[in-house]
């Protein structure tokens, strides 16, 4: 089992890095892209015999209080079963 | 009295923070490794500048794990002086130990140079040898100085009077010109409520020498030595 977890900036949160990211995008001819935002993607992987549920609750935890930075930052968790 | 310098692995202001306390102030100072966790005798504890941890993560964000944090959480709350500079800042406001967060510079890069503060709260343990409005020359090196919190951070920080510093142009004008990294209302430094823990992007321990450009950050120093004086006395 794995749980996926996505961190992104808030949407009040300007992305500078995004920015740059987006002007690089639109130099190379790319049209119609309005905007890019950068975030960070974890993948933690679960004993398959743990509790779905209870590994979940577990896992938004860890994403509170480690990978995410609440004051600036948004998170979504996902849980996969078998192999990806 | 007596200072502590906090090293976790990656701090590298750590030898510049420990010669501005033993050389200007002429005041016992120790290395704290991170594991310790004992931080009694100490007055005052310097949370210094760095990479600790790489900055993985984000800068500061592992850090707040070392086992030394939890008893710098109990030292703050008992009104020692806890002292936070550039990645001591950002680890402080990651632990919850100042409000808002420390984001990526506005124009992306790392920034090394000296920049004007203007103090902007002389009533801290940290900066009553100077006066309000005086300005300071202090240099930054951050890539991440961009301070931002939500209008009811601020709100807060300014009616309670924790904006201690803010970047300015020579005259002490606050403009965006003169904002290094894009901070949300050129906040440069704040304290927490009770004011007894102050973080900071410039470094004012390599501000102690006219050789090397200003010794404008030496009075937070001897404020800090003064406001240590006064709390023995009181107790």
């Amino acid at each position: 089992m794995k749980a996926i977890v996505y961190v992104t900036l808030k949407p009040s949160v300007l992305d500078p890095q995004g920015k740059a990211i987006h002007h690089s995008v639109e130099s190379l001819g790319y049209e119609g892209i309005s905007d890019v935002r950068q975030g960070k993607y974890f993948e933690i992987a679960i004993d398959d015999t743990a509790d779905t549920e209870a590994s979940k609750a577990a896992v938004e935890r860890i994403a509170k209080d480690v990978l995410a930075n609440p004051v600036i930052e948004d998170y979504k968790v996902e849980m996969i079963n078998g192999d990806r | 009295m007596k200072f502590g310098v906090v090293v976790f692995p990656g701090s590298n202001c750590d030898h510049d923070a420990y010669h501005a306390v033993s050389k200007y102030l002429g005041q016992p100072v120790d290395f704290i490794w991170h594991k310790e966790t004992d931080l009694s005798g100490y007055d005052a504890v310097i949370v210094p500048g760095g990479f600790s941890y790489g900055d993985y993560l984000r800068a500061g964000a592992l850090a707040r794990f070392s086992p030394v944090m939890r008893s710098l959480r109990n030292f703050a709350a008992a009104g020692k002086y806890v002292f936070g500079i550039c990645n001591g800042f950002q680890i402080l406001c990651e632990a919850g130990l100042l409000p808002g967060a420390l984001m990526r510079n506005a124009g992306l890069h790392f920034v090394c140079r000296h920049v004007n503060l203007r103090v902007e709260n002389e009533n801290t343990p940290f900066t009553s040898q100077y006066a309000n409005g005086s300005v300071l020359s202090i240099p930054i090196a951050h890539a991440e100085g961009n301070y931002t919190c939500d209008d009811a951070t601020l709100n807060a920080l300014e009616e309670n009077g924790q904006i201690v510093f803010r970047y300015s142009d020579a005259e002490g004008e606050i403009s965006d010109e003169a904002n290094p990294n894009g901070a949300r209302s050129n906040i440069a430094g704040i304290c927490n409520q009770d004011r007894n823990v102050l973080g900071m992007m410039p470094h004012p321990e390599r501000a102690c020498e006219e050789l090397l450009g200003s010794n404008d950050g030496r009075g937070m120093f001897s404020s800090l030595a003064v406001s240590i004086t006064r709390q023995s006395m009181l107790q």
